[in-house]
């Protein structure tokens, strides 16, 4: 079916806007074939169902909007802790601070680079999973970015690095545009972890694909914050084998625009992926998180856990779904997504599916909205401890549950002290 | 020590008069016991006391060491020395039991303007009260009253009242829900903090508890008044009479 004439025409003022990499290397065949996925799906429009909650206007006009580069006035979470740091300024790599990529078990090349190689499992990944990903639901931003993304990196992880890779985003310039593709393959058996940090640009898009082989993990732990004008849309491809795990937790504050999809598939038997996130939003925030996991295989497990604290008529969503595949029997989903909403102009928008083709699984889901325990609120004063304190100690209980999902506990706690200390300076 | 004067209270939605004029005073080292029946207005004292929404007082007072209490903020009324050990304890998941006792601890000094204990010091005085109420580690670190027993969740508010010393101990009807041997054991938490300084109001519907936390003076309440004051004996005839000859002989 042709295109709607004026998104057809937002598409291509966008595309006029941005000018293509060097097409070569392995990425140049993703690359065609995504501008040409891009060009028949059109960018997303406010009448496009997927983005009923979330209008796409900012993230596909020709110009990003600018943002105010916010002094958080502290280091970026993680910032302090051992990690291998690779750091984008605006979205564009800088050698001067990042760490030497060399690490045991795992090589780190950028993007740019193995372009000009021909680099066999970069090849086989770069684009694919996203290609994947468009199907049964178009995600043109993510197409968008394989076709354009001039930077990020490949991570290929061949054993058990000693330390976490930290892909840092700073923000610099008012007027910043971003694009970031990271691909990260994770070989049987292999395990890690990998950190991503900051406010990134004005505008950010980013798309990372990641291909877990059998009895590999991998563990993602994100903080986007603190800029409040920022706007972000991110995807996540995962592709899971057998006995292989996936966990990922997204820690959200401020920002006037995010849209995060995580776009999960378990391939293989036995597999287990659990996508989390926390978000504490205030005034103009918006945060839409996108989950859609498929279970195409025997006895895998998924759980998906979000958690959004509102206030001064800040937006949250979500829209989550669990694709049970015929023959995906001894599949064990559970998805729950809630609000806390501190006052009554805030509002949580939730779409929880789920769409079963086997017969023997155990799906559950559940979304709910709600305010401050006005009992436990006058336990804890009654106790003595002042109403605010009392406030952001239940705040920080409702977000546990996702936070929990964490499992190195030194990352875990980073995130509560920090959230502490934003709860506890906010009037 | 507690002075409550001509006291009346409605509820705020409703246009419904719980207490009708209470008089009640608790001089501090004397446990004062009240009972009665239900809907008399026990609990619904014990909440104004303790400043929970809900509740608008329409006439009288109610002073702790001449402070006025009415006037105050729940965090205040702690900070001031008012405890009250709930009938139903509250279960707040995510909040670490030991993590709430140190913050209620050190928030209460901070408002009084004394040091806050050190993580250290705190841990030495919450295990020593704990063990007294055989309250173990366990206990300390899962989330505050989740998934607590009836007789562990009072015996967690014996450690709370333990831990933050208050002047004023307000019990409403920490036996309910316990057996025999639970409620001696709260008994005997209450009983180690009677202090020449501390005053205690026990509500309670029967006299069991009496047998372990012995009252100096014992007020039936009935229809939102205090409407006979006795010694312990008092609450030995309502345990063998009830409350309708009372209330008869009172009407």
């Amino acid at each position: 079916m042709a295109l709607a004439q004026a998104k057809q025409t937002a598409t291509e003022e966008r595309l006029a806007s941005m000018s293509l990499p060097e097409m070569c290397g392995c990425t140049r065949a993703a690359r065609e074939d995504a501008l040409v996925r891009v060009r028949e799906m059109g960018l997303p429009g406010r009448r496009d169902e997927y983005w009923k909650y979330t209008r796409p206007d900012t993230l596909i006009s020709a110009e990003a909007p600018h943002a105010v580069v916010f002094d958080a006035g502290e280091p970026l979470i993680f910032e302090d802790m051992d990690n291998l740091k690779i750091v984008f300024v605006d979205g564009v790599f800088s050698p001067e601070e990042s760490d030497d990529l060399t690490l045991e078990g795992v090589t780190i090349d950028r993007i740019e680079d193995i372009c000009h190689k021909d680099i066999h499992w970069a090849k086989e990944l770069y684009g694919k999973l996203e290609a994947r990903g468009q199907v049964p639901v178009q995600r043109p931003l993510a197409a968008l970015n394989t076709a354009y993304a001039k930077d990020g990196v490949a991570i290929h992880v061949s054993g058990k690095p000693s330390k976490p890779i930290c892909l840092m985003y700073r923000h610099a310039s008012e007027a910043s545009d971003a694009m970031l593709h990271h691909i990260v393959r994770v070989e049987p058996g292999a395990e890690v972890t990998v950190l991503e940090i900051g406010p990134a640009a004005s505008r950010f898009n980013k798309c990372m694909e990641i291909d877990i082989a059998d009895n590999g993990t991998l563990h993602h732990v994100r903080a986007q914050g603190r800029d409040h004008e920022r706007r972000a849309v991110t995807h996540m491809f995962t592709r899971l084998g057998e006995e292989s795990t996936y966990k990922s937790f997204t820690l959200t504050a401020n920002g006037v625009l995010t849209r995060n999809e995580q776009v999960v598939e378990l391939t293989g038997d036995n597999a287990v992926a659990h996508v989390a996130g926390a978000c504490v939003g205030d005034g103009d925030f918006h945060h839409d998180d996108t989950v859609f996991i498929t279970h195409d295989a025997v006895n895998c497990e998924s759980r998906q856990v979000f958690k959004k604290v509102l206030r001064n008529g800040a937006t949250g969503v979500f829209q989550g779904k669990i694709l049970v595949k015929e023959g995906a029997q001894k599949t064990d989903g559970y998805q729950i997504s809630q609000s806390l909403l501190l006052d009554d102009d805030s509002q949580f928008l939730a779409k929880p599916e789920l769409e079963i083709y086997a017969d023997d699984v155990a799906c559950s889901h559940g979304s709910t909205s709600g305010a401050i325990d006005e009992t436990a609120l006058f336990y804890l004063r009654s106790r003595g401890v002042p109403h605010k304190d009392a406030t952001n100690m239940l705040t920080l209980a409702f977000l546990a549950e996702a936070v929990d999902e964490i499992e190195d506990k030194e990352l875990a706690e980073e995130i509560v002290t920090r959230l502490e200390g934003w709860l506890a300076r906010r009037s | 020590m507690l002075e409550i004067k001509n006291l009346h209270v409605q509820l705020e939605e409703e246009d419904k008069q719980i207490l009708k004029g209470v008089d009640l005073t608790v001089e501090a080292g004397k446990v004062h016991a009240i009972m009665g029946p239900n809907g008399s207005g026990k609990s619904t004292l014990s909440y104004v006391l303790s400043g929970r929404d809900g509740y608008e007082v329409t006439e009288g007072s109610a002073t702790l060491e001449g402070e006025d209490l009415l006037e105050m903020e729940p965090e205040e009324r702690a900070a001031a020395g008012v405890f009250l050990a709930f009938q139903y304890p509250v279960e707040i998941p995510g909040v670490g039991n030991m993590t709430f006792l140190r913050t209620a601890v050190n928030a209460q000094r901070k408002a009084r303007g004394e040091e806050e204990l050190s993580a250290a010091d705190f841990l030495k005085l919450v295990r020593e009260k704990a063990k007294s109420l055989k309250i173990d580690a366990d206990m300390l670190k899962r989330p505050v009253n989740v998934g607590f027993s009836g007789g562990e969740k009072k015996r967690n508010e014996i450690l709370q009242m333990a831990m933050l010393e208050p002047k004023m101990c307000i019990l409403d009807e920490t036996d309910s829900g316990l057996d025999v041997d639970a409620m001696k054991l709260v008994a005997e938490g209450v009983n180690a903090l009677r202090d020449e300084g501390r005053g205690f109001l026990v509500i309670t519907h029967y006299q069991r508890l009496l047998d372990h936390i012995k009252p100096d003076v014992v007020h039936i309440m009935a229809n939102g008044r205090i409407v006979k004051t006795g010694g312990p004996e008092l609450a030995l005839e309502v345990e063998h009479n009830g409350y309708a000859d009372i209330l008869a002989e009172v009407n």
